[in-house]
């Protein structure tokens, strides 16, 4: 993997996670050109793109879209479980999930994030064990935390 | 010190969280850069403080911007600083900060490897977990370098969750830092028997991509991975396991079977059913692989991603099994269809390996339907080179009628805006030349084209497509004796028009102008009337002087000479000299094709020194830009034109009888086949369509080629026919020596083409001049206007009206079956769900029956949420809209998040993230309701589901596209529905002991009795059965069927409500909105 987007139907960047050191220009570059690729997709069309040399899959979950860049060797569907996994991870957290969770939580979704996938890997492939891992934070964040943040 | 840590914790208070910056930057949508500006003055400023915890919040904002785009890399030393805080809470926000900011040339980097290593060999396992999650996103060589070791010992750690990072973290090491791979690489070998399953697949995760970067070295693993293959049941680590034996195979042709069957079952794993896994298990590898591919398109399960793949396999599969892909055709044709570019790519991908003679014409057929149709030139041009593509490859080895290809290319002629013209033009220029029977019928057609070369060129947008003039003109130049009214050719290359062409193809015209100024002479100076001729040249003495002044060099230069020509040769005609022949002579001799090696072949004459100078080279080198080669005939058109002005006829006979002999004793040769004597009659045969010239090129355009499918299938139907007499014939001969005879479909040698291409490849022999053309004519005439199209149109046009009528019925249906359920809920006491409002921080939860939803109101939303009756899992929710703005509302797009239980009903065909447009707009102040049917699973718990409303609010000089979020709070009231019950019918139902019971009491409500049950009934949709003094039973029902019994009664200010109900769930939530509902008034 290379890196995760988040992007609303504007095109707003949401969540960004780049999984390779990319330079702050071409990072800028590649947003703009994914957001622009994938919101001219049609609804219920596929949800593979080549681009470059690499892999894109994208799937909307309500006003987001997630998209997730892949080597040319990985396979598709596990990209596309990836990310519903992460959205499934998302929505138990926040509870029904929405796009203003993440925009006003962003720090959260990466830390859910972190404790899912690293350095472009699967790091836990076990829902439970993620869920409790972050649960485990939240719990330790909220003791050592006096005064709102 | 302790006053100071008050006083900044006070000094917090009034600094701007995260959510406050981000609420602040949506709320200045004009001036966002201003704003964001002033936030960074801010934050720097909270950076100067020493409160760490201002620190952190300043560059938790920082971050957020980061990802808005804005340069935050000056505040990275103060992300370090945050990083090396000692709380979990801040060090956390530091790495997220790093992770996010940092690159590998960010200077400080080299300041954090200490506090890197501190925090991992932290005793708490959460800091070095956030230090490897941070490290995983910003390892540098030099940082691979100092924590290898580190990081290693970490993989030993007793917590799971940190030897998992860990082994995750050293693939990432390993690629910054390669030399660490040897002295870990046992370690990691270890973790594949991990007693962590997390560990085990990281492990595996981590081998499988350094396999796939040196497949050679892991070899050695394969009965491990294989062990660890059969045994796992995660998914996951199962299609790593997978990945890595393909990597494998190539080494290792051992492994090969069992990969290809494992892997495309885990490949369709999530999408089978398990039966069919275990079932298929024992099959071979290739049907298997088949099959699968059946079921994916078949299934249709989850239809766009597994069509995808399954087209992707089956192009995979196509190379080594084209027969079995092939009986897939329609299936394929349909893909055609679909919505997505990327399917109909893979699908014309597909297509392309499948043709054959006997599905061409069909697939092409399909294929400019939708050319017609297509939007958008990328995917046009796509379809139009794969039409050409599918056609030409192999030296047309599957066409069999060439009249059909030459109007499929005119057909394509009139794609707008398409850059492929060079490409029709050198298959009409090929086509042309090599099938020596299609030139009439090509001749015909080009001379349309130039004729009605305006509506190519009438766009400048449309300059790609005027190449094909390029080849029009050339070959009605070159064919001019197979021109019906070469005169009317002429006059349409000399108009003026045509200096608007590029230069090149002035060039051609001008060129070929004169090659049929040449054959109108010819056929003029028969005639007795000499004036004819005269004013033909007089023609091109008046035409031509527009080229000479052109600017391209090389129509000037042909044009001038041209023009010079004819000038002469009108002098000659006043002398009343026949001079037709010397013209033609001009361009006499016929242009065949060769192969583009042939040059090769050509033997060297004895005592020719090819190397030798023939003159010593000029001091300085002149560079001549060589043009590519594109092809051949383009590259004739040109140059290299043999004439044999000065060869009589006589001697070109007795040359062409020596050559004959010279070919039959040649071996090499292609024989000249007896059919080629027939080739006169042929061409006669040949069916020419009228074309209609005032019309333009639709007309003579799109029913042609149908019109050849038609006529090939009436072709090769008779084939067949004679076939079968034949076959008849020989099994009368032969008695009853043979049985039945299948008679199925046609196989693809059945298939008599109905003209043969000159196959002209570096077998070919070097001077290939006599071709063998073999010619079998069509056998039957074409009918002049094939009627299949229009009827087929028409019969379309039929469908679409009654699929029209169907739809309207349907929505009438529709209106009927609300308009009757909201008759049957008008009767009872309005329900009501809430709307809340998310705009503002803390949504407040109010039961009141309206509630406005956004603060600054462009809008009030009302809602009311009832059950429906007819059908126990549908809520209907209304909604009010009421524009409370000035502006003009409309586009309005209403969408709701599902949740596992209730799901908002969209139209057959929407997606499940669809929005549903609002049926209407809405005019300043003016309200509307809309209707929204919600599928409910369960019912005994109230839900909130989240919303949004995008609309677009539209002023007279701008529109702003603007989003509400709601909630809608599907209270376990709404499911109730007012029902009246009888006391012996509610006495029984209290008797019958299948009620779950449950009380709750309400203290201090004031207000009299009757209030008190009209309210209940009211909110809460129950009907009173019977009341004593200060006592009542109360009933109500909900849409599936609970049945929900009070008993109320009131002392002294305090309410004490007995409930039963079968569902005790539902019970103790309508009783606490009860509550709630009382203890708001």
């Amino acid at each position: 993997m290379h890196f995760l987007l988040l992007f609303s139907r504007q095109g707003r960047l949401r969540l960004q996670k780049w999984f390779t050191p990319t330079p702050e220009r071409e990072k800028k570059k590649i947003i703009r050109d994914m957001t622009a690729m994938v919101l001219a997709r049609k609804p219920k069309t596929c949800n593979f793109l080549h681009w470059m040399d690499l892999k894109v899959v994208y799937k909307r979950y309500a006003s987001l879209f997630f998209c997730l860049a892949i080597d040319d060797q990985e396979n598709e569907l596990l990209a596309l479980e990836i990310l519903h996994r992460y959205v499934e991870l998302l929505d138990k957290y926040f509870g029904n999930v929405c796009e203003l969770d993440i925009i006003f939580n962003f720090e959260k979704a990466y830390f859910i994030l972190d404790e899912f996938l690293i350095g472009g890997e699967v790091q836990e492939t076990s829902k439970q064990t993620v869920a409790r891992c972050i649960e485990r934070l939240s719990s330790l964040r909220n003791s050592c935390r006096r005064l709102r943040l | 010190m302790a006053l100071k840590i008050v006083k900044g914790s006070i000094d917090r208070m009034f600094d701007k969280n995260l959510q406050d910056l981000v609420r602040g930057i949506r709320n200045h949508k004009e001036d966002e850069a201003k704003y964001i500006s002033t936030c960074i003055d801010e934050i720097k400023q909270e950076l100067k403080q020493d409160n760490i915890a201002v620190k952190a919040n300043a560059v938790c904002k920082l971050t957020y911007l980061q990802m808005l785009g804005y340069d935050v890399s000056w505040a990275a030393f103060n992300i370090v600083e945050v990083m090396s805080s000692s709380k979990f809470t801040y060090k956390r926000i530091g790495y997220l900060a790093a992770s996010q900011c940092f690159h590998e040339s960010t200077d400080v980097i080299m300041l954090t490897t200490n506090q890197i290593r501190k925090d991992l060999s932290s005793p708490n396992q959460y800091d070095t977990g956030v230090a490897l999650t941070g490290l995983s996103c910003f390892v540098t060589p030099d940082l691979a370098r100092d924590l290898a070791n580190d990081i290693m010992t970490l993989m030993s750690h007793t917590k799971p969750y940190i030897r998992k990072k860990a082994v995750l973290i050293m693939y990432k090491v390993f690629l910054k830092y390669p030399e660490s791979l040897r002295p870990a690489f046992p370690r990691l070998k270890e973790k594949l028997e991990d007693p962590d399953p997390g560990v085990q697949s990281a492990a595996v995760n981590v081998i499988c991509e350094l396999a796939r970067r040196n497949p050679k070295n892991y070899l050695s693993l394969a009965p491990l991975f294989f062990k660890l293959m059969t045994s796992s049941t995660n998914n996951w680590v199962l299609i790593k396991i997978i990945k890595l034996f393909g990597a494998l195979t190539p080494l290792e042709p051992r492994l090969c079977h069992s990969t290809s069957q494992m892997s495309f079952l885990f490949f369709l794993s999530p999408w089978l059913s398990p039966s069919s896994l275990s079932t298929s298990n024992s099959t071979s590898a290739m049907s298997l692989l088949y099959e699968c591919v059946n079921t994916v398109i078949a299934v249709r399960v989850f239809v766009v991603v597994v069509k995808y793949l399954g087209l992707l396999a089956m192009s995979k599969i196509l190379k080594t099994h084209p027969k079995s892909v092939q009986s897939h055709k329609d299936l394929i044709l349909q893909c055609l269809d679909d919505k997505d570019e990327s399917i109909r790519l893979r699908a014309l991908d597909l297509l392309y390996g499948m043709v054959s003679k006997k599905n061409l014409m069909e697939i092409v057929k399909k294929l400019m339907l939708h050319v017609d149709k297509a939007e958008g030139t990328t995917y046009r041009d796509e379809l139009l080179t794969k039409i050409i593509d599918i056609c030409s490859q192999s030296n047309y080895q599957y066409i069999t009628n060439f009249e059909w290809y030459i109007s499929i290319l005119v057909e394509l002629t009139r794609l707008e805006g398409t850059r492929h013209g060079h490409l029709i033009a050198s298959q009409m220029l090929d086509v042309a030349i090599r099938v020596k029977a299609i030139r009439e019928f090509a001749v015909a057609q080009m001379a349309t084209l130039l004729d009605n070369a305006h509506l190519l060129t009438g766009n400048t947008q449309r300059n790609g497509i005027c190449e094909v003039l390029y080849a029009a003109a050339w070959i009605c130049g070159e064919f001019s004796e197979h021109l019906e009214n070469p005169m009317q050719t002429l006059e349409a290359m000399l108009r003026p028009k045509v200096a608007t062409l590029p230069g090149h193809i002035q060039a051609v015209y001008v060129q070929n102008a004169a090659k049929l100024f040449a054959t109108v002479l010819r056929s003029q100076e028969g005639n007795t009337d000499r004036t004819a001729a005269q004013e033909t040249s007089q023609l091109m003495i008046d035409r031509l002087p527009l080229f000479v002044q052109s600017a391209n060099l090389e129509v000037q230069e042909r044009a001038s000479c041209i023009l010079q020509l004819v000038k002469y040769i009108q002098k000659l005609q006043q002398k009343d000299v026949e001079v037709a022949e010397e013209v033609n002579a001009l361009f006499a001799g016929e242009l065949n094709p060769v192969a583009p090696k042939a040059q090769k072949k050509v033997p060297v004459p004895e005592g020719l020194d090819l190397d030798a100078w023939i003159n010593e080279p000029p001091s300085e080198s002149e560079s001549e830009d060589e043009k590519p080669r594109t092809m051949f005939t383009r590259e004739e058109t040109k140059h290299s034109r043999p004439r044999h002005t000065e060869v009589d006829e006589k001697e070109l006979a007795k040359r062409r009888e020596v050559r004959k002999q010279e070919q039959a004793s040649n071996p090499f040769y292609i024989k000249s086949s007896p059919s080629s004597q027939k080739e006169a009659p042929g061409v006669d045969h040949i069916p020419v369509v009228q074309i209609d010239l005032s019309v333009p090129l639709k007309v003579p355009g799109l029913p042609m080629s149908d019109q050849y499918v038609k006529l090939e299938e009436e072709r090769r139907q008779k084939d067949r026919a004679d076939k079968k007499k034949k076959e008849k014939k020989k099994r009368k001969e032969k008695g009853g020596r043979r049985g039945k005879r299948d008679s199925g479909p046609e196989s693809e040698e059945d298939i008599t083409p109905a003209h043969m291409v000159d196959i002209v490849t570096e077998e070919m022999p070097p001077t290939a001049i006599c071709r063998s053309v073999s010619l079998v004519p069509p056998l039957n005439s074409p009918p002049c206007v094939p009627s299949t199209c229009q009827k087929s149109s028409k019969h379309k046009k039929k469908k679409q009206k009654k699929e029209k009528e169907e739809k309207d019925k349907k929505k009438k249906k529709k209106h009927h079956h609300h308009r009757h359920h909201s008759d049957g809920a008008g009767e009872e006491s309005v329900q009501n769900g809430t709307v809340e409002e998310e705009e503002e921080p803390l949504p407040t939860i109010s039961d009141a029956p309206t509630c406005s939803l956004a603060s600054p109101p462009p809008f009030r939303q009302v809602c009311d949420i009832q059950g429906n009756l007819q059908d126990g899992s549908q809520v209907v929710v209304s909604l009010i809209f009421e524009n409370k703005c000035d502006s003009f509302l409309k586009a309005m797009e209403f969408n709701v998040l599902d949740s596992l239980n209730s799901r908002l009903q969209r139209p057959d065909g929407a997606g499940p993230h669809d929005g549903l447009t609002v049926p209407f707009q809405l005019p300043p102040g003016v309200s509307n309701e809309a209707r929204f049917v919600f599928t409910v699973k369960s019912i005994v718990m109230p839900q909130k589901l989240k919303g949004t409303l995008a609309f677009i609010v539209k002023n007279e000089d701008s529109s702003t596209h603007e989003k509400l979020d709601f909630k809608l709070h599907f209270t376990c009231t709404s499911y109730l529905i007012t029902t009246p019950c009888y006391s012996d019918a509610f006495a029984k139902l209290l008797e019958s002991g299948d009620l779950k019971a449950s009380s709750v009491k309400l203290e201090g409500v004031v207000m009299p009795f009757p209030h008190l049950l009209a309210r209940i009934c009211f909110h809460h949709h129950f009907s009173v059965v019977e009341r004593i003094d200060s006592c009542a039973s109360m009933y109500s029902r909900s849409i599936q069927g609970h049945h929900v019994c009070l008993l109320v009664k009131t002392a002294d200010q305090t309410v004490s409500i007995d409930a039963k109900c079968d569902e005790p769930s539902l019970l103790s939530n309508v009783l606490d909105e009860i509550k709630l509902t009382f203890s708001q008034c």
